[in-house]
This record gives C-alpha cells, sequence and structure tokens, in this order.
C-alpha cells in the first residue's frame, strides 16, 4: 500500500472563490446540481450529496464581539473508520491503496445505506442514476501521480494535498502561527486519530465550532456500537423464542 | 453597529443555517416499513409454524407456514423494488460483510425465503416430506434472526432517534413481529385452533407497547421525534391499535372453550389433504363474503351465529395487525425527523464534547 494520503483544508485562507467546486465537477463529470437561490450568504449548492463532492460553506456573522465572513471548503472527510464502508453490503465502496475510500459505480445497487449511515452527511443517491456517489479524492489522478482537482485550482493552498502525516505535522505548526499572531478561535477538525472516526483523511482547520460549517461536533462511526446491537438483537431473538414456547405450553 | 439590535436571541445550539448535519434515510414509503412489518410476519411466523409441527398443530402448522412463506416473499419484493438499480439485487450476495447489516440480513432473508418457501410448498403438495420438515426446521431457526435484524439494521446509522434506541429497537421489533404473525395466523386458522398464535399475539403486544414506552423513556431529547409531529401521531396510533388488539385477543383466549386437540397416533403423517377432524364447525365466515348488502342485512344474524371467540379474534388481529404496520411507519418517519433537524445531531455531540473538556473555552467569534 502506497502512503495514506489526505487532505488539509486551511479555512483560515480560503477567499470562497468555489474554484474547488468548479474543478472537481469539471474533472469527474458531476452532474449539475440544481440552481438554486438559498439566501444563505454566498452559498447556493448548501452541502454536499451525489452531485456535490466540494461545498464552500459562507458564514455571515455579526455578533456582539464583532463580525466574521467564514469561508470553508467541505469535502468526503475519508475516515479511517468509515461507516459507509462498513455498511455497504455489496462491497461498491472499498479502501484504495492510498487509503481513501471510494465507491465503485458498477457494483453500487443503489441499497441506500451509507447515506444515514454516513456521520457528515456526505455521500447520497443520484435520483436518476439510482447509484451512491461522493469524492474519490480523484482516485484516477492518483493512480496517474497528479493531485486532486479542488486542491490543485485552489488559489490560496486552502486545499492541501499530501501525505496525511506531513499535512497533520504541517497543520500543527499552522495552528501555533495563529495563536502565536492571537487568533485564539483557531482549531483543528477531523485531525486526531484518538476521535470517533479515527481521524479523517480530510480534516481542516476551522475559525469557529465546527457545527457553524455544519460539521458534527463529535461524530461517531455507527458501527462502534454494532457488536453490542448484535447482541440486543441476539437476545430480543431468543425472547422471541421463550415467547412462542410460552404459546405453546397451554393445551388449547 | 445598529445591526446587533437584528440579532436573533442565540439557540441553544448552533447550526449551518439550520441544515441538517446528517442525510435522511432515502427508504422509500412504504416499501421500507412494508418491508419491515412483512419480515417480522415472515419471521414470527415460521417460529408459530415450527411450534406447531413440533407440537401436532397440523392445521395451524399449514397456516403459519404459508403465511410466512408469502410474506418473506412479498418483502423480498419490496426491498428489491427499493433498491436504485433493482435488476442488481444480486449483487447483495456479493460479499458477506458482518460489518454490515444489511448484507447480513440479505443473506438471512435469503436463506428465510428459501426455507419457509420449501416448507410451505411441501405442506401444501403434500410432496417431500423429508425435505418439508428440515425447512420448517431450518424457517424456525432463521425466523428469529429475520424479525429482529431489521432493527440492527435500522441502528446502525448515524441517525439519532435509531442509533440511540439500539437496545429497545429489537424488543419492540420482536414484539411487533410476534404480535403482527399471532394476528396473521389467527385470520388463517379456525378459532378453535389458533389458541397458541393467540397467545403469542398477546405477548407480543405487551413486549411491543412496554418496548416502545421503555425507548420513549430512555432517549430523553431524542424521545421528540417519535412523539411529535406524523411520527409521533402514528406512534400514538400504533399503541391504541396494538393494547387495543392486545386486550381483544386476551379476552377471545379468556373466551376460549376448552376444546381438547383432537388426539392422534404419534405415527400419523402430516397431509394437509387430510385436515384434522373439529370438533365442530366454525362459524360461516364466508358469509361475509358474499356481497356487501347482504352482508350489512345480515350481520346481526352472523354476529350473533358467530362464537365471541371468533369476533373477539378477528377484530383483535386486524387491531394488531394495524398496530405493528402504524410501529414500522412510525419509527421510520421519527428517524426521518430526527436527522432533518440539525438540533438532534448537534445538541447530544455537544453535550459530550463539554463533558470532556468543561469548562466549553470557545464562547463564539472573537473580536479581532
Ligand atoms: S465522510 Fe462519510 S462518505 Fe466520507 S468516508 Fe466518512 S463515512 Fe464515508
Amino acid at each position: 500500500m502506497a502512503e495514506r494520503m489526505g487532505f488539509f483544508t486551511d479555512t483560515s485562507v480560503c477567499i470562497g472563490c468555489k474554484a474547488c467546486e468548479v474543478a472537481c465537477k469539471e474533472w469527474n463529470d458531476v452532474p449539475d446540481d440544481g440552481f438554486l437561490f438559498r439566501a444563505t450568504s454566498y452559498d447556493n449548492t448548501g452541502g454536499l450529496g451525489a452531485d456535490t463532492w466540494r461545498h464552500v460553506a459562507f458564514v455571515e456573522q455579526f455578533t456582539r464581539q464583532g463580525d466574521s465572513w467564514l469561508m470553508a471548503s467541505d469535502v468526503c472527510k475519508h475516515c479511517t473508520h468509515a461507516a459507509c464502508l462498513d455498511v455497504c453490503p455489496t462491497g461498491a465502496l472499498f479502501r484504495t491503496e492510498f487509503d481513501t475510500v471510494v465507491v465503485q459505480p458498477d457494483v453500487c445497487n443503489g441499497c441506500g445505506y451509507c447515506v444515514p449511515a454516513c456521520p457528515y452527511g456526505v455521500i447520497d443517491r443520484r435520483r436518476d442514476d439510482g447509484r451512491a456517489w461522493k469524492c474519490t479524492m480523484c482516485y484516477d489522478r492518483l493512480r496517474g501521480g497528479l493531485e486532486p482537482a479542488c486542491a490543485k485550482a485552489c488559489p490560496t493552498d486552502s486545499i492541501q494535498f499530501g501525505p496525511l502525516e506531513e499535512l497533520r505535522a504541517r497543520a500543527g505548526e499552522r495552528l501555533d502561527t495563529l495563536h502565536g499572531a492571537g487568533v485564539a478561535e483557531a482549531r483543528l477538525y477531523g485531525e486526531s486519530p484518538a476521535d470517533g472516526v479515527g481521524g479523517d483523511g480530510a480534516f481542516f482547520l476551522l475559525l469557529d465550532e465546527p457545527e457553524v460549517y455544519g460539521l458534527p461536533p463529535d461524530p461517531v462511526v455507527t458501527t462502534r456500537d454494532l457488536p453490542r446491537m448484535w447482541a440486543f438483537a441476539g437476545t430480543a431473538a431468543l425472547s422471541m423464542a421463550a415467547a412462542v414456547a410460552l404459546s405453546f405450553a397451554r393445551r388449547a | 453597529m445598529a445591526r446587533e439590535e437584528a440579532v436573533v436571541p442565540k439557540a441553544e445550539f448552533r447550526s449551518y443555517y439550520g441544515r441538517p448535519v446528517i442525510k435522511a434515510p432515502i427508504w422509500h414509503e412504504p416499501h421500507m416499513p412494508l418491508y419491515l412489518f412483512l419480515g417480522g410476519v415472515s419471521g414470527a411466523s415460521s417460529m408459530l409454524g415450527a411450534g406447531a409441527r413440533l407440537s401436532g398443530r397440523h392445521r395451524l402448522a399449514l397456516s403459519a407456514e404459508v403465511t410466512a412463506a408469502l410474506s418473506a416473499a412479498a418483502g423480498a419484493g419490496l426491498l428489491v423494488a427499493e433498491l436504485g438499480r433493482p435488476e442488481r439485487f444480486l449483487n447483495m450476495l456479493r460479499v458477506f460483510k458482518l460489518t454490515s447489516p444489511m448484507s447480513v440480513g440479505s443473506w438471512i432473508l435469503a436463506a428465510h425465503s428459501g426455507m419457509t418457501g420449501l416448507a410451505a410448498g411441501s405442506a401444501v403438495t403434500g410432496l417431500l416430506p423429508r425435505l418439508g420438515t428440515a425447512a420448517f426446521a431450518g424457517g424456525g431457526v432463521t425466523g428469529p434472526l429475520m424479525a429482529t435484524y431489521t432493527a440492527v439494521l435500522v441502528a446502525d446509522t448515524a441517525v439519532p432517534a435509531w442509533h440511540e434506541g439500539h437496545r429497545e429497537l429489537p424488543f419492540l421489533f420482536a414484539g411487533s413481529a410476534l404480535a403482527s404473525a399471532g394476528a396473521a395466523v389467527m385470520l388463517a386458522t379456525p378459532p378453535g385452533e389458533a389458541g397458541p398464535a393467540r397467545r403469542a399475539a398477546l405477548i407480543g403486544a405487551t413486549l411491543e407497547t412496554a418496548a416502545g414506552h421503555l425507548m420513549e423513556h430512555r432517549l430523553g431529547m431524542l424521545a421528540e421525534p417519535y412523539r411529535e409531529g406524523p411520527a409521533g401521531r402514528t406512534m400514538r396510533a400504533a399503541r391504541l391499535l396494538t393494547v387495543t388488539g392486545g386486550a381483544l385477543a386476551a379476552l377471545a383466549e379468556a373466551a376460549a372453550v376448552p376444546s381438547p386437540r383432537p388426539r392422534r397416533p404419534a405415527r400419523a403423517r402430516f397431509s394437509p389433504l387430510r385436515p384434522a377432524p373439529r370438533a365442530a364447525r366454525p362459524p360461516s365466515v364466508p358469509a361475509v363474503l358474499r356481497g356487501m348488502p347482504a352482508v350489512l342485512r345480515e350481520l346481526p344474524a352472523v354476529l350473533r351465529g358467530m362464537p365471541a371467540q371468533a369476533v373477539l379474534g378477528g377484530v383483535s388481529a386486524l387491531a394488531l395487525a394495524a398496530g405493528a404496520v402504524c410501529t414500522r411507519f412510525a419509527v421510520l418517519r421519527a428517524g426521518r425527523a430526527s436527522a432533518e433537524d440539525p438540533k438532534y445531531t448537534v445538541v447530544p455531540q455537544r453535550e459530550r464534547v463539554s463533558a470532556r473538556e468543561s469548562p466549553d473555552p470557545t464562547p463564539g467569534p472573537v473580536p479581532r
């Protein structure tokens, strides 16, 4: 297996140009996601989905402490413990040699299980096509030795691509720099292998709480509790057997 | 800064324009809840069938096994129709993954529908009795798995009202399965021989009601999706129907005339073509089918002619089955509601975070 590759999205330098959204659509031939005016600042895509694999969030906040305009490019997290991959019943979702998570469109039968399983609400089923789609971290480009289209197009290097270990070290330095410059609200999100999904392959530097960007504050891979769930179901199954035995205990 | 006057009082949680954090399940109505219902009916019916055959109740066994086979087949059809690419349904059997309740469930469904189909086929035609017996036994084993795996299926998601309900959902589904299978078999069996189905339905209704209450009690804030809006209304309808059906089943059981089961020589082979002799012929229920106006005219007479047990049993069965259907719809709707409101994702997770790192160090945007 090659080195684990990842994204570090440093939202403190994002300018909201959406070059990543466009580059992703172009390279991956992602269909149009509807022309909707949402009146949510400059955001008209709304969130990640089957037809939006990079999504730039815009948060305009006017508060007593001051105004802020946050921009952040969201993407599939390529989780270490990926719920979508765990629950996929066909094996269409698989882990690549770059330790990324990719759907094989020729295998997916559109069961839709990955959709509510993802703790970040990333993957979705395409209506007319019936299959699940999401970011592949440009698997084809990676195999050809190129960086993903979004990282390539990002003019400010807000999206950085590289070996995950290297990115984590770089993110730590960047955080120290920002804290040193008095940006106390800067924080890393998804960088820790100790979190509920074992760390994200695509992690972020944020300037506010994750939920402000539409990210879950403490995501957990649902399959962490699966052994316990099977145990409860097993007990319920045994109780059924007992109930049926009891029903037949009387002669009538 | 005149703008700050317009600031809305801070909600107890923050979100991105109130948009959901996770994606709601895309499974459709009625496919998905009906599949859950039919899977339960089929699973518990095959258990009733096995019990009936073991205790020599051949008429009951026949009803149970035919019910199990038909509902498994119908459920499988709904499942295929729910796929985005139905023609690829066999990809479900491409791998076996313990981490995927849907993969495990596909194998259970494949085994279960095969077993129940064989058993029912053999019971109806009288062909291949040995294979039929083996399939009967097999269906008795796959039955409880069939009825409970679906609880793990929904719980193993990021949907808050499902995931956090993972302790009680299997019992809710098990109870619902017993109640609805008992109901279906009651409807397909003369009341005098439906005793075990009635008792299973009664136990099931009790379990279903108790598990539902327990779940709502334990879920705290996450019980809201089960109580409010369309999901809440469906859940209340389910409760009412299930409790009513259960009470009627209990009355029917109490009204049961202790008609001794026909004694048969131990060696006798079961043949559906030679139905077990009955103590007394049940009332003319087919009269009901002779046309609506006639039914309306004759209804009082028909009812008077029917033993209380049959009427009670019939109404009870219909209420229980409807209750079980409502339960499954309510669970799907509650799950969806809990996914669509970011509150249910953000607040519990925020509480976890604050519990880990109190006191909260970040009070929002800081002046620059
Ligand atoms: S973010 Fe969601 S879709 Fe991406 S790997 Fe994790 S679970 Fe799968």
